[in-house]
């Protein structure tokens, strides 16, 4: 039994460790948000977040994955309420056939985890992984960009309650 | 006719809940009955009303990304007076009570969009008349609108949902006598209105072809015989049943060429999850047997020298397809003579969701779940394989992750109706990007050769252009040789410059592998030969390319080129009384790229603007590209695109439909090309068959013209002028001619 945590929830699965993880997810889990694209790594329809940072699921074993915390396209959002990610990607009306989007909305969300406003060579160089043949990339740079104003808000306006908490109790 | 269907049986198909006005409205349409021809069917669009007044809207064509879920219901929704955010859209199963669903040919808004609004206004004519009974005033002293019925005189209102239940008690109206409103009028059609699908795909919940699971399901991972064709001559399973997983190894029934839209047998692994059957796949040990007289001849093919054949019979007279004066009486003046062959590669679609189909098959009855752009076709065929009635086939038409053509083909849905047959229980079969790779329908090689002379009008004429590509018949019919009509219509005998000497001719070729539907078909080729011959035309006659396109469309008209020597022009399908080839309108779209991109400004050294215009689809194009070269290194700048499509429904989508345009665009100029040795396809994925990446994607813009002309084509019209664009501007940017695809063979990009 390998275990590990998948969008928050404890998995034990019993599956070969040469697995990959997309077919872990995707099969035994049956979480198809992630996609198959291209199996060797080459396009990132399958990217997930493996304890935080962006990985290509098709291309990592399941041993590899045992004992850390997976995040899908599923665990992106928090209930109803969308990641800025997400409803940047709403806003910008990205998608066209969708079937990339959960691979690009999981290593924007990455990106903008460690950097809330990429240029656009940041921006470039990051998502550059991740193929879309429809031809979504303009859309996607505005909604990143969105996303990481909105990103920073939220931390701005958390920091200033914490600030303004600290402030009443001393 | 207008029929009125049974509650019971939209509950079935939509799963509706609540009594309310249930509406089937008639289109005519051909059902997609493949390239055969067919007979007119009643095509009914489902509408129904709850009495809550939530309304839900059937999409009967295929979504795979160009939003047509959107827009049928929306065209819908217009002519309704429905609120758009109280609209729910379901989509269609395939079925013939739909009338037309094969989405290809960029037909769903340009070929329906009467028939959808006509199903719209009935539904409100329907409702407008309830409330004016209850009112006890005439239908004109009502207006539907904003999800109510207005009482113009009194100003009282009627919700939907109040009226639904009587008003479908009614007598359906004579579909003639029911108005339609004036375009001024339109409250959704032209605006950009939430769009349907896309938060189900932001939360990673819409359920694609890959996607479908059922309890008991058995996942195939089939190999293929490598040349077209081919036989399994022996297979050894012994390793590949080792496998943990693996329950079964099954050999796909043997066919015969031609492969028609069928699957091309091969050995299959079916195994508890996806990983295992592929292992297990690896495991097979296959010996192929190409000894068949045509098969042999496929497995000799060799795309380079296939090529350099192309580019040899091109320069040679062929059979005249169109004719105007005489351009063999003409002594061409050498210094004012252009001559020039250009030529494409077979190419792929590489959609990002790769081929995949689930099928239940029992005694009589088959369901399957399938990424198709062709349902009804897919339905047919599945009839046929099982010798089943086709009302006991039902064909569930999963969402898409790309087609741009290939999946109008339903080899990979027959390949799981034969396997679920096969084993009793259910088979999804899922193509890895190999499998797609290897075993596409391919955008046809292709050699177009060029020969015209500037005179001093800044014009030219005696023009001769001649074609040679393996047709898409020839994967249907192993003696087609040559293009349909339809086919040279795409661009190539349809040409609407004014000229008064023109012959258009076709070269005899044979095919090899198998060749598809490509967005846009053969107007690449055509396109990109035109393009850039009419910019190598203006650098002869030293004017602006923008300039030479102006003279060669010449004075406004109406270009109806079976008048002029091509008898058998086929105008998409479309009568030329709504969808006649303009000059105006040609002239109009290319001054707008050109004067909205700033083309014809002056640019820094090394760089250059290139432009084109191509018509496909019944809309017209003008793309302008920016480049910059510096030695071998080229980089794209900037694109742009302008798109008079007529009525503009859903603009935001076909902004959408023109970015994908540029970008395919970049990707199929100068990334990627298929290669054929000794009949196998050489390319395997994204690393060798390359698709553009976001750091290589220029900014794009796009502009739509304002027009009240019957809507055109969206998906496709984008791509062709798109490549010309590009390589004019790496001449202008560099002197350097490149006439053969990709560029990347010779600079790098």
């Amino acid at each position: 039994m390998l275990k590990l945590t998948l969008n928050g929830q404890s998995v034990a699965l019993d599956a070969d460790p040469n697995m990959p993880l997309l077919y872990a997810i995707r099969d035994i889990q049956q979480l198809t948000g992630t996609k198959f694209g291209c199996g060797a790594g080459q396009c990132g329809a399958c990217t997930v977040h493996v304890d935080g940072e962006p990985v290509r699921s098709c291309i990592t074993p399941l041993s590899v994955a045992a004992g850390k915390s997976i995040t899908t396209i599923e665990g992106l959002a928090r209930g109803a309420e969308l990641h800025p990610v997400q409803q940047a990607w709403l806003d910008h009306n990205v998608p066209q056939c969708g079937y990339c989007q959960a691979g690009q909305m999981m290593s924007a969300a990455a990106l903008l985890a460690q950097n809330p406003s990429p240029s656009d060579d940041e921006i470039n160089n990051h998502m550059q992984g991740n193929i879309c043949r429809c031809g979504t990339y303009p859309r996607i740079k505005k909604a990143i960009k969105q996303a990481g104003v909105r990103i920073q808000e939220v931390k701005r306006s958390a920091a200033n309650v914490q600030a303004t908490e600290q402030g009443a109790q001393s | 006719m207008i029929a009125k269907i049974t509650r019971r049986s939209i509950l079935k198909t939509v799963g509706l809940q609540g009594p309310g006005l249930i509406l089937m409205a008639p289109m005519l349409g051909q059902a997609d009955t493949g390239n055969k021809a067919s007979a007119d069917f009643a095509l009914g669009v489902f509408i129904s009303i709850a009495k809550t007044g939530d309304v839900t809207i059937v999409n009967h064509r295929a979504e795979m990304g160009q939003g047509i879920l959107t827009s049928v219901p929306q065209i819908i929704a217009d002519e309704l007076g429905a609120d758009w955010l109280r609209v729910s859209v379901v989509q269609a199963q395939g079925d013939a009570k739909y009338g037309n669903q094969s989405t290809g040919g960029s037909a769903s808004i340009r070929n329906y969009f009467p028939y959808l609004r006509q199903m719209g206004a009935v539904a409100r004519d329907m409702l407008e008349q309830t409330a004016a009974d209850i009112w006890q005033v005439q239908k004109k002293d009502v207006k539907a609108q904003n999800h109510q019925v207005i009482n113009l005189k009194s100003k009282k209102a009627l919700a939907f949902g109040d009226l639904a239940e009587q008003a479908a008690k009614l007598p359906v109206p004579d579909i003639e006598s029911v108005k339609l409103k004036d375009t001024a009028e339109f409250s959704l059609i032209g605006r950009d209105v939430r769009l349907a699908g896309q938060e189900d795909i932001v939360r990673g919940k819409t359920v694609y072809a890959q996607d479908v699971q059922l309890p008991n399901m058995l996942i195939a991972s089939i190999e293929r015989p490598p040349v077209v064709g081919g036989r399994v001559k022996s297979v050894n399973t012994a390793a590949a049943k080792k496998v943990a997983g693996v329950v079964d190894v099954i050999q796909l029934k043997e066919r015969a060429l031609p492969t028609n839209v069928k699957p091309v047998s091969g050995v299959a692994v079916l195994a508890t999850n996806t990983w295992a059957a592929h292992e297990g796949r690896k495991q097979l040990d296959i010996q192929w047997d190409t000894s068949d007289k045509r098969v042999a001849l496929n497995a000799k093919h060799n795309s380079a020298e296939y090529l350099a054949e192309l580019v040899s019979a091109v320069n040679t007279q062929g059979d005249k397809v169109r004719k105007e004066g005489d351009v063999y009486q003409h002594s061409y003046n050498a210094s004012k003579t252009v001559e020039a062959t250009y030529t494409v590669p077979y190419h792929h679609h590489m959609s990002m969701e790769p081929p995949a189909a689930t099928a239940v098959v029992s005694a009589d009855e088959c369901t399957v779940w399938t990424g198709t752009q062709a349902p009804q076709w897919a339905k047919g065929l599945i009839a046929e394989e099982l010798g089943i009635d086709a009302a006991k086939v039902t064909v569930n038409m999963a969402s898409m992750g790309g087609a741009f053509g290939r999946k109008g083909k339903n080899d990979f849905t027959l390949e799981a109706v034969e396997l679920a047959k096969a084993t009793g229980r259910p088979v999804k079969v899922v193509w890895t990007r190999e499998d797609d790779v290897k075993h596409g329908f391919y955008h046809s090689i292709s050699a177009n050769y060029c020969k015209a002379e500037v005179n001093d009008k800044g014009s030219a004429d005696y023009w001769l252009q001649r074609v040679a590509y393996p047709p898409i018949g020839a994967t249907f019919n192993l003696e087609a040789k040559r293009p349909s009509f339809g086919q040279l219509s795409l661009g190539f005998a349809d040409i609407p410059f004014e000229l008064e000497h023109l012959s258009c001719e076709v070269h005899d070729v044979e095919t090899h592998v198998r060749i598809g539907w490509f967005r846009s078909v053969a107007n690449i080729n055509n396109a990109f030969a035109q393009g850039c011959f009419v910019d190598e035309l203006a650098a002869k006659a030293g004017i602006s390319t923008h300039k030479m396109w102006l003279n060669l469309f010449g004075k406004d008209r109406i270009v109806d080129p079976a008048k002029e020597g091509f008898d058998e022009w086929d105008n998409y399908g479309q009568k030329t009384q709504l969808h006649a080839l303009d000059t105006r309108r040609m002239k109009a779209i290319l001054n707008r790229v050109v004067q909205e991109s700033g083309a014809d400004k002056k640019v820094k050294k090394n760089e250059g603007w290139g432009i084109s215009y191509a018509h496909s689809f019944n809309s017209y194009v003008a793309a302008a590209t920016k480049v910059r070269v510096d030695g071998d290194k080229l980089t794209v700048l900037e694109m742009h695109t302008a798109i008079d499509c007529g009525i503009a429904v859903t603009p935001d989508r076909i902004v959408s439909q023109m970015e994908g345009a540029m970008i395919m665009g970049l990707s199929t100029a100068l990334l990627s090309e298929i290669t054929v040795k000794d009949g196998v396809i050489e390319q395997n994925n994204f690393y060798d068959y390359m698709s553009t990446r976001i750091n290589q994607c220029p900014p794009l813009f796009v502009y739509i013209a304002e027009s009240q002309e019957a809507p055109g084509g969206v998906g496709e019209p984008g791509l062709p002028p798109v490549l010309p664009s590009i390589v004019n501007a790496i001449y202008h940017a560099s002197g350097r001619r490149i006439r053969d695809l990709p560029v990347n063979k010779v600079l790098t990009v």
